[in-house]
């Protein structure tokens, strides 16, 4: 599901509110199913680099003071912040 | 079919698309710029059939024609525009095997823009490495195109590239022609009425990205925005919808080709796993890249100084040489002293840019650059910048103008302005000559720090930390002041690593430095010339008087030491040294006469001048081009008029090494910074803040020393 960018500050506070789980919330070598984005903005970007909903991703690498991460996604290394990986819910 | 069809290489980056470049054109390149930007252009020949060459095109990296930056926008501007001059007759989307997914939503959006298309299946090794089998027959079947399997690092299944390429050419053949998502029928309608008869999707891009592509203008962007109001039409949502629908339809035709041999239980720990834990480490990580910067430097100032000594020499050799061997006219000298002295100070950078680039492009190639924004990344935020930050930064010791050409893949607008805006403060290596005299003139040779440092060599890098920290600083400032509503992310491919291929590296070198001597050249060029004419040229007969005056005030004198007070007082008299003494009242603070005022006045344009400017002003006349110590010794024996002792003493020395530490001095980098934010607003706040930095703190500095 994809919301209003208007929304989207308050949509990713509402994730956090509702323990949705985020890859954010992935600890290195953990592993999760991508299942929607909180931002229209950064989700159509993930979406072209290979993010889909229903892929597995696995973090990989938390850099030395804890943001940026690096997730293995399709296959490859997808490196991004830690408030652009809050906006992917997983399961 | 065309005598000489056009063929667009495209293709996510890191797919391989250089490599496959390379391979078809080895070394039949030439780079030039796109039409309207700056911009390097790699153009090669392939040949195709008999007598048949194909110009091929190398363009920059993309994941979708939905560009996130300005080096991604160049791509779009060709592929929306079937009348630019690049738009291709046939592309080839080069995909990465392992990750074909992904790759694909790349093709179907340029097989939808109506461009004959070959796919190009690159890193198949790769692919089976992790398990996976493509049946390419049945792919190009179902995706309805030639697919050709290529090792493009190796050069190998180019044959099989060439025999598709050719039967796609004569069919012209173009496959699909509906569009995998619903849109709105009328409102295509509209724009194909206004803008011209496309295809569906070319008015559809049109449509969103409008603001962006420069086939339009103004009046036009205004329609454009009417008619997404009138629609609905909302550009973020069209475009995930669509690339939702594209990734679905996908997703059968790739499922159907590709057969996955689950990977064992915890992946082999492949070569990158392993590097990542030591380059990614908290700790190590930041060593090996200081320890990697330190060889960067290394390189550039002490590695590149012989070839440089040499050019130096090679120059001066060439000057003595047409200097008694040509007639003394003006001629000879506007040859010798403007012309050929001009050439040369842009020659003698091409070493450190050599070396910068070799390092550089290593860097790039191997892959690790991406993982030093990963480790840059949080730290560069603090101060407004962005791991991507770390490129241009570390370019702008050589030169600012690459420097702030790298900042294209910087995604946010206000990460990257705030990049472009400081990078200058990093000291370039035209600062590198004046430093050195500088700093050999007022800290003595012998001294060390702790008995074991050069103090000299001390007093050097301390005054690139100082750029590089002024750099910070300001930045700081800037994020501070400037509210731009947009935000700023990183979203990135960390590669796996690769080996450098060499004959990539050379190539990059090659057209990096080409690029560097003709763009600043030109400049630099251009300058030495206007410097020498307000040299040696006075208004009405003030220079012939000069000479007169000299002779009737020192009848004893003869010889060089009469050419050396001749040359002085004409210099005093000619239109530079009046500049000069015109401005001498504003920057009498800081400590400088009016002969370092035209040294200041001829290096506005391009700071390296100063050493040269420093040499005709202390007239060392007929021995031109001696070395730097023949300027030191002048300069160091220079009497201050009012105290009677030395003129370049430690306040007057200081003061001027932060003063060129932080002016803005490099009408190129202006020029760069024009054209990269299109605007006249950025360039001058650029030179008013670092000129304004520059004066006060030079000025702090010498009445403090004094």
């Amino acid at each position: 599901m994809v919301y209003p960018l208007h929304t989207s500050y308050l949509i990713s506070h509402i994730s956090y509110l509702f323990h949705m789980k985020t890859i954010a919330d992935l600890k290195v070598g953990e592993r999760g199913i991508i299942v929607n984005f909180t931002d229209e903005e950064f989700s159509l970007k993930l979406l072209e680099m290979g993010c889909l909903p229903g892929t597995q991703v696995t973090m990989t690498h938390i850099a030395p003071f804890g943001d940026p991460i690096a997730v293995k996604v399709s296959g490859y290394v997808l490196s991004m912040r830690k408030e652009e990986a809050a906006t992917i819910v997983i399961a | 079919m065309k005598k000489s069809p056009k063929i667009a290489l495209i293709g996510n980056p890191n797919a391989g698309k250089s490599s496959l470049f390379n391979s078809l054109t080895g070394l039949r390149q030439k780079t030039g710029n796109f039409p309207g930007v700056t911009m390097d252009k790699l153009i090669g020949k392939w040949k195709l059939e008999k007598g048949d060459d194909a110009e091929i095109l190398d363009l920059p990296g993309i994941y979708s024609i939905y560009p996130k930056s300005v080096d991604e926008q160049v791509v779009i501007n060709i592929l929306a525009n079937p009348q630019h001059p690049d738009y291709p007759d046939l592309a080839i989307v080069v995909a990465d095997a392992s990750n074909l997914k992904r790759n694909l939503l790349l093709f179907s959006q340029v097989r939808d823009l109506g461009i004959p298309t070959v796919l190009a299946l690159n890193m198949i090794d790769v692919a089976e490495s992790q398990g996976i089998v493509i049946n390419s027959v049945k792919l190009a079947r179902e995706l309805n195109v030639e697919v050709a399997e290529v090792n493009a690092k190796k050069g190998i299944g180019l044959n099989g590239l060439r025999l598709s390429v050719n039967k796609t050419l004569e069919t012209n053949y173009n496959s699909n022609d509906s569009l995998p998502m619903d849109y709105d029928r009328e409102m295509v309608e509209e724009i194909k009425e206004k803008y011209g008869d496309t295809d569906d999707y070319h008015a559809l891009l049109w449509l969103s990205e409008h603001d962006n592509l420069i086939q339009f203008d103004e009046k036009q962007r205004i329609e454009f925005d009417n008619i997404q109001e009138k629609y609905g039409w909302k550009t973020q949502n069209a475009q995930s919808k669509e690339t939702m629908a594209r990734y679905s339809q996908l997703n059968e035709i790739v499922d159907n080709c590709l057969h996955e041999v689950p990977a064992e239980e915890e992946e082999i720990n492949t070569w990158t796993d392993r590097l990542d834990k030591i380059f990614l480490h908290r700790f190590w990580g930041y060593f090996i890249f200081l320890g990697i910067l330190f060889i960067v430097f290394q390189a550039i100032f002490t590695w590149a100084t012989y070839p440089m000594d040499l050019i130096d020499g090679g120059i001066a050799n060439l000057n003595d040489f047409l200097k008694t061997n040509l007639p003394p006219t003006k001629l000879t000298d506007l040859l010798t002293d403007g012309l050929i002295a001009g050439i040369g100070g842009v020659l003698i950078f091409i070493p450190q840019i050599a070396f910068l680039f070799l390092f550089i492009s290593m860097l790039e190639e191997t892959g690790y650059m991406s993982r030093v924004m990963f480790i840059m990344d949080k730290l560069m935020r603090r101060f407004g910048l962005n791991g991507k930050s770390v490129v241009p930064l570390i370019s702008g010791v050589a030169c600012a103008v690459p420097a702030i050409m790298s900042t294209r893949s910087i995604g946010s607008w206000k990460d990257r302005l705030i990049t472009i805006m400081v990078t200058p403060l990093m000291s370039c290596s035209a600062r590198l000559p004046i430093y050195t005299v500088l700093i050999a003139l007022v800290v003595p040779e012998k001294s060390t720090l702790f008995g074991i440092f050069n103090l000299q060599g001390v007093v050097l890098f301390a005054m690139y930390l100082l750029g590089f920290f002024m750099a910070l600083f300001s930045a700081y400032v800037m994020k501070l002041l400037l509210k731009v509503k947009e935000r700023s992310y990183f979203i990135m491919e960390l590669p796996s690593y690769k080996s450098p291929r060499f004959s990539h590296v050379m190539i990059t070198i090659l057209n990096s430095t080409k690029a560097f001597v003709f763009e600043a050249g030109k400049v630099i060029v251009a300058i030495s010339i206007v410097l020498w004419v307000l040299a040696s040229y006075g208004p009405g007969d003030a220079i012939e008087q000069a000479e007169i005056y000299v002779k009737t005030q020192n009848p004893t004198l003869s010889g060089t030491e009469l050419q050396n007070k001749i040359s002085s007082q004409k210099l005093e008299n000619s239109y530079a040294g009046r500049f000069g003494k015109v401005i001498e009242p504003v920057i009498k603070p800081l400590g400088y006469d009016w002969k370092i005022g035209i040294a200041l006045i001829t290096s506005f344009a391009a700071r390296e001048v100063f050493v040269g400017t420093m040499s005709t002003i202390y007239s060392l006349g007929g021995e031109a081009n001696e070395e730097n110590s023949t300027v030191m010794k002048r300069m160091r024996a220079e009497i201050n008029p009012e105290t009677g002792k030395p003129m370049y003493d430690m306040a007057l020395g200081f003061s001027l090494l932060i003063f060129y530490a932080f002016a803005m001095q490099c009408m190129s980098t202006l020029a760069v910074t024009y054209r990269e934010t299109k605007s006249w607003k950025y360039p001058t706040i650029q030179f008013v803040y670092m000129t304004a930095l520059a004066y006060i703190s030079a000025f702090v500095v010498y009445q403090v020393l004094k």
